[in-house]
């Protein structure tokens, strides 16, 4: 266990623009696909995020998923909500991934249990993402939630979600206060759309002191865009989007040209993108040239 | 009260499996309202239990099925009809039902399920507002309770799921934080929505809970 900061928390702290992905545990114990899709998308940017259950669907741990890409040498992003563990499971998972050399946690609330594949389990919700940033922040001074000192502190570069197209704008603002005031360092948006939407919360935020990561999504298809519409709540596509990935005779290419320019758009709003490929990982390359360019 | 409803009957007469003869017992209170075990349903019950070859010695509605001191009593009162059955089947929230099996070595049957305690919005209406959760925070809340009306128990605001307001749960409900959030700016309270809150201690409610008052 080092106190050396991670490479995203040295770049974002350096003033330089950072890259994020992310990886979907699986739902099984073999994780070759995971680790190689991983190892595959790692040289382009500075962590791969992994996800906790993922919309409520029961997957691999993300700390022993976490802990493989370390064992590989790619630096991750250990999301952990509070959906499915207690107060004593959430630090216990937390000191777990000190010990295996993880130091970029985003701590999350979960979705909810009704969208998963296990409808019928107890939701845990013991705690919320604000205390829970707030433990994590106990951990690394070197104490528990129960006020006791710990046999080694750990140092973690905490990680909050925002999502800056939800409404009220205000409400929202609330939360994420209270997630900077508990010790949220990097801030991950939701996927994002309207650049004005992001130089709004830009010019709410970034005074706070957190470093933004603004997330992108690659639409694969008008119905993918029109179901996430739907379904997801805080993500709005507009429909001029929808119609250009209706009308396109390649819809993948054109989703990744439209991340890419919305990537390029909303840069001077943020201090890093996080790019959520849904299956067409390629694109992920394309966004980090096109941004970097 | 107590929000309770009646189990299907191919549950309750499978958990009447083998018994011929049965002793029914409602509740005139909340069981009542929700109509799940008042009088008119007990009746109800009669004739379905009738119509299955199910012989019904008696029934009883108790007033408070949960109050332990006179379900005995009125089970003494009807003594010989709950000897001749076979079991006792229980029109009344769970507590209820304990009462009548903490009275009697008699088989004790469940023929509702208790959902939650709730406010009745109008007749036939029932909505949970309070999860007895054994500290009170609505002061802070500006009078509504997040740890019942958000469907995550959030103490600190909104999660990611709220969008205009709606809950991700179900998008005819009211994001509880949004409802908090709308109250405070109409009314200016004594709450801060920008305060942290701690997690709840849920060693105040020991479970079983129990409270006795000082003599």
């Amino acid at each position: 266990m080092t106190s050396t900061p991670s490479r995203l928390q040295q770049k974002l702290e350096g003033e330089q623009f950072v890259f994020t992905t992310e990886v979907c545990p699986p739902k099984g114990a073999d994780c070759d696909t995971f680790v190689a899709v991983a190892r595959e998308l790692a040289p382009h940017v500075d962590a791969v995020n992994v996800t906790d259950n993922q919309g409520a669907h029961m997957r691999i741990s993300p700390l022993a998923a976490a802990a493989l890409l370390q064992r590989e040498g790619v630096e991750p992003v250990f999301q952990l909500t509070c959906r499915d563990r207690n107060r004593l499971a959430l630090q216990s998972d937390l000191l777990g991934a000190a010990a295996l050399g993880v130091k970029n946690v985003l701590l999350l609330t979960g979705d909810h249990i009704s969208f998963g594949d296990h409808k019928e389990a107890k939701t845990v919700f013991d705690l919320d993402s604000v205390q829970l940033i707030d433990v994590a922040s106990r951990l690394c001074r070197g104490e528990d939630l129960s006020g006791r000192k710990l046999h080694g502190a750990p140092s973690f570069f905490i990680g909050a979600a925002a999502a800056p197209e939800a409404e009220p704008f205000e409400l929202t603002l609330f939360k994420l206060r209270k997630k900077i005031a508990a010790g949220a360092q990097f801030l991950q948006t939701q996927a994002v759309f309207d650049p004005a939407a992001c130089q709004k919360f830009h010019q709410a935020v970034a005074p706070l002191g957190a470093r933004i990561i603004a997330g992108i999504i690659i639409l694969k298809s008008a119905g993918m865009a029109r179901f996430i519409n739907a379904n997801i709540p805080g993500l709005n596509i507009p429909d001029t989007i929808i119609t250009e990935l209706e009308n396109s005779p390649h819809p993948h290419t054109t989703g990744i040209d439209i991340a890419c320019r919305l990537a390029a758009e909303i840069k001077p709003y943020c201090h890093g993108i996080h790019i959520m490929p849904m299956g067409l990982e390629r694109g992920v390359a394309a966004i980090v040239s096109s941004v970097s360019a | 009260m107590i929000v309770s409803r009646q189990k299907p009957i191919e549950d309750i007469l499978s958990s009447l499996d083998g018994c011929r003869s049965v002793f029914l017992i409602g509740c005139t209170k909340c069981a009542t309202v929700c109509k799940s075990g008042g009088e008119e349903e007990v009746w109800q019950m009669q004739e379905e239990l009738l119509a299955a070859g199910i012989e019904v010695t008696g029934s009883l509605v108790i007033d408070e099925a949960c109050h332990m001191l006179r379900v005995s009593r009125d089970l003494r009162s009807k003594q010989q009809m709950v000897d001749d059955a076979d079991s006792i089947l229980v029109m009344a929230c769970g507590a209820g039902i304990q009462s009548v099996s903490a009275a009697t070595s008699k088989k004790t049957v469940a023929a509702l399920d208790s959902l939650f305690l709730g406010n009745i919005r109008r007749f036939g209406q029932f909505e949970q507002k309070c999860s007895l959760c054994g500290e009170c925070i609505l002061t802070q809340t500006a009078g509504i309770c997040p740890v019942t009306a958000c469907a995550k128990g959030l103490l600190n605001g909104p999660c990611g799921g709220m969008d205009n307001g709606r809950c991700e749960t179900d998008q005819e409900s009211p994001c509880a934080w949004a409802e908090i959030f709308e109250r405070l700016q109409k009314t200016p309270q004594s709450c801060d929505l920008e305060s942290y809150r701690p997690p709840k201690n849920h060693g105040k409610v020991p479970k079983p809970g129990k409270l006795k008052l000082p003599k």
